[in-house]
């Protein structure tokens, strides 16, 4: 059996165990102190004097930042929890024609990095696109004479966005949709309510945390997207911190405005902690029956068909077939034996990234369950809080520490013993893989959050009552049945990194290049069909983990 | 208790940092930090080592970026030299005291003095000119004179020009401030946004693509995107090529608005000779016509003939103004177009 229940945290301590708690208490502190630095750097720019381009900020174009971005904000949130909470529930829940197929086809378009899917739509949907061009030549309109949606406007750059970051929502809920016992779906029925009623009652209160924590993702990856907005001409906060940092060479003044960014953030973060605190589920059965599906009528059960089709479309199969078809085009002049080389650069610290990601997270994590002071608790958030910092300048954040360690450390060489260490750590993948975690850590640790928080401790307690420690309950018993989470933690991270491109792009050692960075050369360049190859095999490398990924998430379902 | 873990993070680490380290210190070499995209540099770099047998170690990337990385790494840098595509970033990087001036009587003598840093900290490379464009059947080029007069009231939704955030318009302000002064330049953008057919949005070819297909008549770009397209694959960007023409402003007066792509040495350069070699190599008149001939630019050496394609479009009076001009009126311009609200 299974029931539902507010549970109260409490740890149990013993003399003998303190000191084991000591260790991860400091391991914790560690890694969160570590991650927190690049954030904390680019933070004590707020005590750096500069009042002159602030006054030109204000007067001029920061209130245009502060609205779209959060006009984009709030429109990506609805875009993101609509698809992404629909399509999680139709396919945990419902059976309809194409079920098994959209249950991984609906994660593709988290492939696609938003600037590419913003660069083929405005190929398609343009004024001189092939659409427009068409309809102005089947009916001789010329311009002016039909109204036709504006792809590069805010609303365009929302369901760009929508389109590409739908998949963590989707992604999370449905983990906690499928998670949910099916029990309490079936007692919510009943007692009388109707599905409906049970879906907003029962089933959408017991997924919150995990679609906060995704929506929290999505929304940290809105507010740090430069190459989206920039194209299409938008100008919000990252916009503007590039415009202060390049156009008006005023870096400090950048990095204030990335500190603003991130009240933002932690207005967002408490928020999430608030809704968390509020009300907190709990599955008391580890051994989940097979959920039932339950069957639709048979016109309803084809509108789910369609339900989950249109993210799909729009957001992965009509820009793949674009960038395909100018892949077609291109390919022979841009796929060299380099082209091997980066995909598998991209791959392997793709790969690399994500498990030590995912190792971290479960340290972090878990370290605060087992001790949650306050004080753990901000060391975490200040930590993952790279995720919403445009990557250029929390690169310049990592940059700037990594030096300091390295010039520091070959002063004293040379003033001691004469020799010269050089630059250990600057320029080479160490500060890369660096970076990835400072930007990429949040997507770990919050997925692991939310599945060790539906854990109920009294596993715990009754684990270590039976003699195992810390380690062991983690290994042992939480591990197993978060399966799932890691897998998908796992996934989320080496998507993000196979995209990655400003921390990239800045940090990379001499001759090393990616995908990412081979796609965004050419599409900045503007030569959008010669980025086509590069950006393809971004998501062609993309889909695999998601598919493999997906199948074992499936599998342990079953 | 995690030992194991952190015992293999940190061969990791260690791994990681010597492959990268080993790879910069084979004996005859050069280190190079690119604001100009791969693509459009590796080629020439290529061929420098087959020349010399010098090899070029290359990270690419946005200019301010490497900028900022240059400076963070302070004297250990491993670069040697700097490469951008504006003036106004080699400028700011010789404010940030990250370059050297040097002395070279090669490039002195090949380089006009306009295109370098008079010091010799850097040295302009290849030349990018921004004209205007008109669409054929619906402009006329005794219409136009200068970038002044496209604020004429007569230009009411007529013309497509990207966002202030590019570079190339902030360059082209800064030009502006530096001939017209602050005032004149901000009541010419708040008109000249007046005119605007559409908010800036896209690349230089958009523009170009917008006005062919009469989204408005007059275009501001770059000369390399206007071949580009011209000589391009894309069918459909040949036929709007075609559709437009370019106009060479302002030549009764001070002359086109031009920018370089160019490159300095770094103030701690470990391979200052080398990088010396590489710097008059890429202005050698072989490197001089391959810009002209893959990129569409302009040579910088008055003795090196362009590209068939660009003496097409025949000859012009550039803006003779020293470029760190361009530089120093940045932050200005940018202020002007914030203030004229040109997006």
């Amino acid at each position: 059996m299974s029931d539902i229940q507010p549970q109260q945290t409490t740890t149990p301590r013993s003399l003998s165990l303190n000191a084991r708690l000591n260790r991860w208490h400091l391991l914790v502190l560690l890694i969160a102190f570590i991650c927190a630095v690049p954030v904390l750097t680019v933070f004590s720019y707020v005590f750096q004097p500069a009042g002159e381009v602030w006054q030109h900020l204000t007067e001029t174009v920061l209130s245009d930042y502060v609205v779209n971005s959060l006009i984009l904000m709030i429109g990506v949130s609805f875009g993101t929890l609509t698809m992404g909470i629909s399509c999680a529930w139709l396919t945990s829940v419902y059976k309809f024609p194409g079920r098994k197929l959209f249950q991984w086809l609906l994660l593709l378009p988290m492939a696609l990095p938003a600037y590419i899917i913003a660069y083929t739509y405005t190929g398609m949907m343009d004024f001189t696109g092939p659409i427009q061009s068409s309809l102005r030549e089947l009916f001789g309109w010329s311009y002016g004479d039909y109204w036709f949606p504006e792809i590069r406007s805010i609303w365009g750059a929302t369901s760009m966005l929508s389109l590409v970051l739908y998949p963590y929502v989707y992604l999370l809920a449905r983990a906690a949709f499928l998670e949910q016992s099916i029990v309490a779906l079936e007692a919510s029925r009943s007692l009388g309510a109707g599905p409906w009623k049970s879906f907003f009652q029962v089933a959408l209160p017991m997924a919150r945390p995990a679609i906060i924590t995704g929506l929290s993702l999505v929304l940290m990856e809105t507010l740090a997207d430069y190459g989206t907005v920039q194209y299409f001409g938008i100008s919000t906060f990252t916009t503007g911190i590039f415009r202060t940092w390049f156009g008006l060479n005023d870096s400090a003044a950048a990095a204030q405005l990335s500190s603003l960014l991130l009240v933002f953030v932690l207005i967002l973060i408490t928020l999430e902690r608030i809704s968390r605190k509020q009300a907190r589920y709990f599955s008391t059965s580890n051994r989940e029956k097979k959920h039932a599906r339950l069957t639709l009528s048979k016109n309803k059960a084809w509108l789910a068909t369609l339900a989950c089709l249109m993210p799909v479309l729009w957001g992965f199969f009509l820009p793949f077939l674009q960038l395909t078809q100018w892949a077609f085009e291109t390919y022979e002049d841009m796929v060299d034996r380099e082209f091997f080389v980066l995909a598998w650069n991209s791959l392997s610290l793709a790969g690399s990234a994500a498990i030590l990601a995912l190792l971290l997270a479960l340290l972090l994590a878990y370290g605060q369950r087992l001790q949650n002071t306050r004080f753990i608790y901000i060391a975490v958030r200040v930590a993952s809080m790279g995720y919403a910092i445009p990557a250029t300048v929390i690169a310049v954040g990592i940059m700037l520490p990594l030096a300091w360690i390295d010039n520091t450390l070959d002063s004293w060489l040379r003033s001691q013993f004469d020799v010269s260490s050089g630059l250990l750590l600057s320029g080479t993948l160490f500060a890369l893989m660096f970076a990835y975690m400072i930007r990429f850590l949040a997507v770990s640790v919050g997925t692991v959050e939310a599945a060790l928080g539906k854990i109920k401790h009294s596993m715990d307690d009754a684990a270590r009552s039976l003699g195992l420690s810390p380690k062991q309950v983690l290994l042992q018993i939480h591990m197993p049945l978060m399966r799932r989470s890691l897998l998908t933690a796992i996934l989320l991270v080496f998507v993000d990194v196979l995209k990655e491109l400003p921390a990239t792009l800045i940090l990379r050692p001499f001759n090393f290049n990616t995908l990412a960075v081979r796609a965004y050369e050419l599409a900045s360049d503007e030569r959008l069909a010669d980025a086509s190859s590069a950006a393809l095999s971004i998501v062609i490398a993309g889909i695999i983990p998601v598919i493999l990924l997906s199948r074992s998430i499936n599998k342990q379902k079953t | 208790m995690f030992s194991a873990y952190i015992r293999i993070i940190l061969c990791a680490i260690f791994m990681l940092s010597t492959t990268a380290a080993m790879a910069n210190t084979a004996a005859s070499e050069v280190n190079v930090y690119s604001a100009r995209k791969e693509a459009l540099i590796k080629p020439l770099l290529d061929r420098f080592t087959q020349e010399t047998g010098i090899k070029v170690n290359l990270v690419t990337g946005k200019a301010d970026a490497l900028l900022k990385r240059l400076e963070t790494e302070g004297r250990n840098t491993p670069a040697d030299m700097l490469i951008t595509t504006d003036a106004g970033r080699l400028y700011r990087a010789q404010q940030a005291d990250v370059l050297q001036a040097i002395q070279s009587k090669t490039l002195e003598q090949v380089i006009p003095a306009n295109y370098r840093e008079p010091a010799g900290y850097w040295y302009g490379l290849s030349v990018r000119a921004r004209p205007i464009f008109f669409a054929k059947d619906r402009a006329k080029a005794s219409d136009l004179s200068s970038y002044e007069q496209l604020a004429d009231q007569r230009f009411k939704g007529q013309i497509c020009i990207r966002s202030s955030n590019n570079i190339y318009n902030q360059s082209l302000v800064a030009s502006m401030i530096k001939a017209n002064g602050v005032e004149k330049t901000e009541q010419w953008a708040k008109n000249l946004v007046k005119n605007m057919a559409r908010p800036p949005r896209g690349g230089d070819r958009d523009q170009i693509r917008a006005a062919a297909s009469g989204q408005c008549n007059i275009a501001i770009a770059n000369t390399y995107y206007f071949g580009a397209m011209m000589a391009g694959k894309k069918q459909k960007d040949r036929t709007a090529a075609s559709k437009m023409a370019l106009f060479w402003p302002n030549q009764d007066t001070r002359g086109t608005h031009v920018n370089i792509s160019g490159a300095g040495i770094t103030k701690h350069a470990k391979h200052r000779t080398n990088a010396i070699l590489l710097l008059e190599f890429l202005a050698n008149k072989s490197s001089q016509k391959w810009y002209a001939e893959t990129n569409h630019e302009y040579p910088v050496r008055n003795d090196v003939e362009a590209s068939a394609l660009l003496k097409s479009w025949g000859n012009f009076k550039s803006d003779a103004v020293n470029l760190s001009i361009l530089g120093q009126y940045n932050s200005e311009a940018v202020k002007v177009m914030d203030r004229a609200g040109w997006k």
